[in-house]
């Protein structure tokens, strides 16, 4: 066994243990399924078996939540090997981690946390997605956070944050499209802007999700929830992304308030169909492909 | 300022948990409405962990009684790994001293069965062996030989409670039974083919795991069993563990 390409990645769900029999079933062209390394990362049982008949038949994503590349510490080398083991049991196509830190002096804090993007953040950060594809041998993706705080003292627009990293590192990017949704929501960034911003050639994968308003804030937050359909305004910005960079593998984040699977395959659905017809029509290399 | 971004994770971090930033910029965040996003989500993630990995106490508590005692134990002890299925590590013996649940001595005991649940739910697999593979041995041989406890297996006793009896009806859905007898209880849990499953054990098959464990051969093990409980019937006992898949390996002596 060894990982399918990224160009067999089309349109791909968040695995969710209630799914799995009919995601191990499931035959759908393009499909993937991505799922968080830390829920892996047990010596035996019926997880583990379970990831790895999934994976017999369709292409994984792991997608960490703590390695904590943005926290002024290296990555826990404990975490970083048992991530390095799992990668070599299942072989993902795609390992992605998050612009944001979740470990701080030995404590674990199940959140991805923000802070300013200074020049001192910056080679911080550099330096741990260095020895994080060291480490496992492979660039990783990058995810833009969520946003939902004005933070003072960035000395870098998070688009030209992420570029640098990319650039210094060799890293790929992760672009969530809810969270720079939700992000130009709360804290007053340009969705739009900020899509033309991205570095096209690094995304390596979209991420796409629901968000819900928090009753308890006034003004109230767009929180990145997922859970909830992809609401018009996110499709509107895939859209706009897929129609400037072609079409990129692509996940639907579903945590909460789970739906039948087969209602995740039809929302999963619009986005293969999007991807489809980007491919045909769009997009910058396959568009010179056809024209040629 | 070589150190901001340390600076600035001290104080978030501390803000987190509650205390007033001395910091001037993370106070003027933690000002911000989005602060209480980030702390809702940090407090929901390990208070959902331990729910989930505390479903018994959870269920013999109820939901509102079992969140407001583990975000108690959040700000005492939070997580330390990265890996949530093995969070609330120290939520057992938290319990015993925790003041609201001196009412239920049980509880701690209920916790303990449930960590030990996740123990053998995320432990390595191993291939048991049966009685079959036993029997290939003469009696002298397996008398020296050593059976090797699964790698699953874990055991537990409890003095003067039905800690299991309470634990198992839980875990079942089933009502605890009114008729519960205040006596010493003993338990097996156990993933040899595919799912957790558990048993009671007698005071004899517990003193002959433990003592399996410890690595004594068969013959003092059953020593120490029949020490522990004098009128056992040793043999349907460790036939019994064996066909539940108990043991991985019987080790036998050099020559």
């Amino acid at each position: 066994m060894s990982a399918p390409p990224q160009s067999m990645l089309g349109a791909g769900l968040g695995l969710k243990p209630a799914h799995y029999d009919e995601a191990r079933r499931a035959r759908l062209p393009g499909l993937w399924f991505e799922v968080h390394p830390e829920n892996y990362m047990v010596d035996g049982g019926p997880r583990l078996a379970w990831l790895e008949t999934i994976r017999a038949d369709h292409p994984i994503s792991l997608h960490g939540v703590a390695l904590s590349l943005a926290a002024a510490a290296p990555p826990d080398e404990t975490h970083l090997l048992r991530l390095k083991a799992l990668a070599q049991r299942v072989e993902p196509t795609l390992v992605s981690e998050h612009l944001a830190w979740s470990t701080w002096r030995g404590h674990y804090l199940p959140d991805l946390l923000p802070f300013p993007r200074t020049h001192d953040a910056l080679a911080r950060i550099a330096a741990n997605i260095d020895r994080t594809q060291a480490v496992l041998g492979r660039p990783i993706a990058i995810e833009n956070p969520a946003h939902y705080l004005t933070i003072e003292g960035h000395d870098w627009s998070e688009t030209d944050f992420l570029g640098e990293l990319c650039r210094r590192t060799g890293c790929g990017l992760l672009l969530d499209v809810n969270n720079v949704y939700v992000s130009a929501r709360n804290v007053g960034i340009d969705a739009y802007a900020y899509l033309d911003a991205v570095p096209a050639d690094r995304i390596m994968e979209i991420h796409l999700a629901g968000h819900s308003l928090d009753a308890q804030t006034s003004p109230a937050l767009v929180i990145d929830s997922h859970d909830a359909a992809i609401d018009d305004a996110v499709w509107a910005l895939y859209r706009h992304i897929i129609a400037r960079v072609g079409p990129r593998p692509t996940l639907i984040e579903r945590d909460d308030n789970i739906p039948a699977f087969d209602v995740l395959c039809a929302e999963r659905g619009v986005a293969q169909a999007l991807l489809d017809s980007a491919t045909l029509y769009g997009g910058d290399a396959s568009r010179d492909e056809v024209d040629a | 300022m070589n150190d901001s971004l340390e600076h600035f994770q001290d104080a978030f971090a501390d803000a987190l948990f509650g205390a007033r930033p001395e910091d001037e910029r993370v106070q003027r965040l933690h000002d911000q409405p989005g602060f209480a996003v980030y702390r809702n989500t940090v407090f929901k993630g390990c208070v959902d962990a331990l729910q989930a990995n505390f479903p018994a106490v959870a269920r013999l508590v109820g939901d509102a009684w079992f969140r407001s005692a583990a975000a108690v134990y959040v700000r005492e002890h939070a997580p330390i790994d990265a890996r949530l299925v093995h969070y609330g590590e120290d939520f057992a013996a938290f319990l015993e001293d925790f003041e609201p649940a001196k009412g239920m001595p049980y509880l701690s005991a209920v916790a303990r069965l449930d960590a030990l649940w996740v123990q053998a739910h995320t432990a390595r697999d191993e291939r048991p062996i049966d009685a079959a593979t036993v029997a290939t041995l003469s009696a002298e041989a397996l008398g020296q030989a050593t059976l090797r406890p699964h790698a699953t297996a874990r055991w537990i006793a409890f003095d003067a409670m039905p800690a299991f009896s309470i634990w198992s009806a839980n875990r079942e859905g089933r009502d605890v039974p009114d008729d519960l007898v205040w006596q010493d209880e003993r338990a097996l849990l156990l993933r040899a083919f595919g799912d957790v499953t558990w048993r009671p054990l007698s005071a004899a098959g517990y003193a002959f795991l433990d003592a399996c464990a410890e690595g004594r051969p068969f013959d003092a093990a059953a020593a120490h069993a029949l020490d522990a409980q004098p009128d056992a019937a040793l043999g349907n006992i460790v036939g019994e563990l064996l066909a539940a898949g108990t043991f991985s390996a019987v080790v036998t002596a050099r020559r």
